[in-house]
C-alpha cells in the first residue's frame, strides 16, 4: 500500500509479492500484492467469499501458498508453521470467534503470555518460588492488558459465557499478548453495535499509537474501514480490484459494482442485449429444427 | 483513559455479565480434594479400630486407593487434554512390574521397607513414563476416536509384553529371557515368571501408602493444571487453532499431559504391586482401563474430586453386593446407567438443579441457565 510518511525509510513490515493459491482447480487468490508499513493500518475489503481470510490464513501459514512469497520484518516466511509465524511477531483473531471458553478472561491472556513466562514443567508441578514469582508477574501483566480494554471486572469469568463484544476484545487482547509486530484482525466489529464499534475504533487506533505496531484488518463495516485505515485494498473473486486511500476508494466505480452491483442504466443495456441473444438463438434454433423436419415439442422432452 | 474504560464496562462488558459464568476456583477445587481423601482416611482409620468394617474391606483399603490415583492421573488425559485413552492400565502394568522387580532387587540390601516403597515408585514412574513416550510420539498426532483405539491396542501390547518376559536372580545375579524360563533357578528367586506374573513379592503396601500416593498424585494434577504448561494444555483442548495462532506447540503439549499421566499411573501401578505377593499381568486387561475411564466419566471429565468419589464408591460398591452373588454386576450395571441419567441428561438435569437452587441459597443461578443455553448453541 502506500507506506504513511512516518514509516518511509524502514523495512515494511509486510510484504506480499504475487501471492495465490488454489484448492483442487479452483483459483481462490490470484497475484495478491501488499506492503504494510510499520505502523500502519491497513484494511482488507470485499464482498463475501472474495478470499479475504484465505488470505489471512495464507499469512498465518494455515494453508500454504501455492505461488508468491511472503517476507515478513524482511524474512521470507517460506517453510515456517503457524507456531513459528507467531513467535516470529504475528498475531491473529479470527473471523468465528475462537478462544479458550473454559478457561477464565485471565487464563486466556495467561496462555498466549506462554513464551515470556519463565519456569519449567517441573516448577510448574511442585509450584516451587519461581513458579509463584513468575504466576505473580504474569497476572500482574494481564490485568495490564484487561485495564487497557475495560475489561478488569470480567478476569474471572469464563470466556465462553462472556457477551459476545467482550469475547471479540477479549480475542484482539490475547492476539496482542503475545507481543505481535503485526496484528491481524478478522472482522473484529461484527456482530457489534455502532457505539461499540466505535469504541473499537478508539481501542485500535490507541494499541497501534501504545505499541507501535502495524495492523491489518478485514471488515465490512465501512465506517471503521473508512475511518481508521490508512490504505485499504479491495478484494473480488480473489484479485485485487482496487487498492488506495480510503476516499479513492469509497468513489472507484469497479469497488461499487462490486458491493452493490452493477448500475441501473448498465443492467438496463446488458439485459437488453442478452434479450437480444436470446432471440437470436431460439429463431436460429427454430430454423434449423425446421430444417431437419424435427417437430419443436421433442426438443423441450 | 479510566473513564473510557468505564464507559466500555456500561456498554457491553458487564450487561451481560449476569449470564456469564465464574471459572475454576483452583484453591476450591484442591481443599475439596484434599478434604475428601484426608476425611475419608480418618473416617475409615476410626472405623476399623472400632471393629465396624469386615476384614474384605479392609483388604480393599489399598486398591480403592490405586484406583482413585489412577482416576486422577487419567482425568489428565481426558478432562485436561481432552483426548481419549483406552490403555491406562498398560502404563499400570509397566509401573506395577518395574516396582515389584525393583523392591526385589532393593530387597537384597536393604532392609528399611520405606525406602523400598518410594525408590520402587519412582522407578515405576520412571518406566512408565518412558513407555508413556515411546507409544505416545506416534500416536499423539491422532485424534478422538482413533487415538482412543490405538491406546486401546498399546495397552494390549504392553500386557502381552508382560505375559512373556521372565525375570529372576542365578546366584545373586539378575537375569533376563524372553519366552523360556531362566535355566538353573530356583523357585524362591524367580521375581517375574511370564503369565504366572510376579510371585514372592514381599507385600510392603499399606493404607497410609495409599493415602500418601494419592495425595501426591492429585498435588501434582491440580498443581499442573494451573500452571503455564497445564493452560496450554486446557487451552489446546479448547481450541487447538487458536492455540497455534497463539504460539503453542500442540504435539509437544498433548504428550507432556500423557507422559505426566502415564508416569503417575505407572506410580500407582507400582503400590498395586507391592500389596500382593502373587500379580499376574491379566490383571491389567483392556477391562481395568475401562473400569479407570468409567470412574473419570462418572466423576465428571475433568473434575479431580469428582473422579475420588466416583472410584472409591464404585470399588466399594461390588464389594457390598457380594451378598446378591449372581445380581452382583446387574446392580453394578443399573447403578452406573441411573447416576449417567441423572448427571448427563439435560432435562433431568435441568429439573435437579432447579431442586437443589430451591435448598441451597441462591449462589450459582445463573450458571445453569448459561450452561442449557450454551448446549443449545452447541446442538445448533
Amino acid at each position: 500500500m502506500f507506506i504513511p510518511e512516518k514509516d518511509k525509510g524502514k523495512t515494511p513490515i509486510l510484504e506480499v509479492k504475487n501471492l495465490g493459491i488454489d484448492f483442487g482447480g479452483l483459483t481462490a487468490v490470484d497475484n495478491f500484492n501488499l506492503t504494510l508499513g510499520r505502523t500502519e493500518i491497513g484494511g482488507l475489503i470485499g464482498p463475501n467469499g472474495a478470499g479475504k481470510t484465505t488470505i489471512f490464513n495464507m499469512l498465518t501459514k494455515v494453508y500454504e501458498p501455492t505461488r508468491g512469497e511472503i517476507f515478513f520484518d524482511g524474512k521470507s516466511t517460506k517453510g515456517m508453521s503457524t507456531v513459528d509465524i507467531n513467535k516470529a511477531g504475528m498475531a491473529r483473531t479470527f473471523q468465528n470467534i475462537r478462544l479458550f471458553d473454559k478457561l477464565t478472561v485471565e487464563e486466556n491472556i495467561k496462555v498466549a503470555l506462554h513464551h515470556t513466562t519463565n519456569y519449567s514443567l517441573i516448577d510448574g508441578m511442585l509450584h516451587t518460588p519461581k513458579y509463584r514469582h513468575e504466576e505473580f508477574r504474569i497476572r500482574k501483566e494481564a490485568m495490564k492488558y484487561l485495564k487497557i480494554f475495560g475489561m478488569t471486572k470480567t478476569a474471572e469469568y469464563r470466556a465462553g459465557s462472556l457477551p459476545y463484544g467482550a469475547q471479540r476484545r477479549l480475542e484482539i487482547m490475547r492476539a496482542l499478548a503475545t507481543k505481535p509486530k503485526l496484528l491481524l484482525l478478522d472482522e473484529p466489529a461484527a456482530g457489534m453495535n455502532p457505539s461499540e464499534t466505535s469504541e473499537l475504533m478508539d481501542t485500535i487506533r490507541e494499541i497501534r499509537d501504545r505499541f507501535q505496531i502495524a495492523v491489518f484488518l478485514i471488515e465490512h463495516d465501512m465506517s471503521l474501514v473508512m475511518g481508521i485505515c490508512e490504505g485499504i485494498v479491495v478484494l473480488n473473486y480473489g484479485r485485487v480490484i482496487a487498492k488506495g486511500w480510503p476516499e479513492d476508494i469509497q468513489s472507484n466505480p469497479k469497488v461499487i459494482e462490486a458491493y452493490l452491483g452493477k448500475s441501473r442504466g448498465k443492467m438496463e443495456e446488458e439485459e437488453e442485449k442478452e434479450k437480444a441473444d436470446i432471440e437470436k438463438a431460439l429463431r436460429k434454433g427454430r430454423l434449423e429444427s425446421a430444417a431437419s423436419g424435427k417437430p419443436d415439442r421433442k426438443e423441450g422432452e | 483513559m479510566a473513564e473510557r474504560a468505564e464507559r466500555i464496562l456500561k456498554n457491553i462488558g458487564l450487561r451481560g455479565l449476569k449470564n456469564a459464568v465464574k471459572g475454576n476456583d483452583y484453591r476450591r477445587e484442591a481443599s475439596i480434594s484434599y478434604g475428601i481423601l484426608v476425611g475419608g482416611y480418618i473416617l475409615l482409620q476410626l472405623l476399623t479400630a472400632a471393629g465396624l468394617i469386615s476384614h474384605n474391606l479392609q483388604g480393599q483399603f489399598v486398591p480403592i486407593c490405586v484406583y482413585i490415583s489412577l482416576a486422577v492421573s487419567l482425568n489428565l488425559v481426558v478432562g485436561i487434554s481432552g483426548e481419549l485413552s483406552l490403555g491406562h492400565a498398560g502404563f499400570m502394568a509397566v509401573g506395577a512390574f518395574g516396582g515389584v522387580l525393583m523392591s526385589r532387587i532393593l530387597g537384597q540390601s536393604m532392609s528399611f521397607e520405606p525406602a523400598i516403597v518410594i525408590i520402587s515408585m519412582i522407578f515405576g514412574a520412571i518406566v512408565a513414563s518412558i513407555a508413556g513416550f515411546i507409544i505416545g510420539i506416534p500416536i499423539l498426532g491422532l485424534r478422538g476416536d482413533y487415538l482412543a483405539i490405538v491406546t486401546l491396542a498399546f495397552g494390549e501390547i504392553i500386557r502381552n509384553l508382560m505375559n512373556v518376559m521372565y525375570f529372576g536372580f542365578v546366584d545373586g545375579k539378575l537375569k533376563f529371557a524372553f519366552n523360556h524360563t531362566i535355566e538353573g533357578i530356583e523357585d524362591t528367586d524367580r521375581i517375574i515368571t511370564g503369565a504366572i506374573g510376579a510371585t514372592g513379592t514381599k507385600t510392603m503396601s499399606n493404607f497410609t501408602w495409599g493415602l500418601l500416593l494419592c495425595l501426591f498424585t492429585v498435588f501434582i494434577v491440580l498443581n499442573l493444571k494451573n500452571s503455564k504448561q497445564g493452560r496450554a494444555i486446557m487451552s489446546i483442548r479448547d481450541n487447538r487453532i487458536a492455540g497455534e495462532s497463539i504460539g503453542l506447540d500442540v504435539r509437544k503439549y498433548k504428550l507432556m499431559a500423557f507422559v505426566v499421566s502415564a508416569a503417575l499411573a505407572g506410580m500407582a501401578g507400582c503400590l498395586f504391586g507391592l500389596n500382593y505377593s502373587t500379580l499376574v499381568p491379566v490383571k491389567f486387561n483392556f477391562n481395568t482401563s475401562v473400569l479407570v475411564l468409567v470412574f473419570v466419566v462418572l466423576g465428571g471429565v475433568g473434575n479431580i474430586w469428582g473422579g475420588i468419589i466416583a472410584a472409591a464408591l464404585l470399588t466399594v460398591l461390588p464389594e457390598t453386593f457380594r451378598q446378591f452373588a449372581d445380581y452382583r454386576m446387574l446392580t453394578y450395571a443399573i447403578v452406573l446407567i441411573l447416576v449417567m441419567i441423572a448427571t448427563y441428561n439435560p432435562s433431568i438435569k435441568s429439573r435437579l438443579n432447579a431442586f437443589l437452587g430451591k435448598i441451597r441459597p441462591k449462589k450459582n443461578k445463573g450458571s445453569s441457565k448459561a450452561k442449557r443455553k450454551k448446549s443449545g448453541k452447541e446442538a445448533e
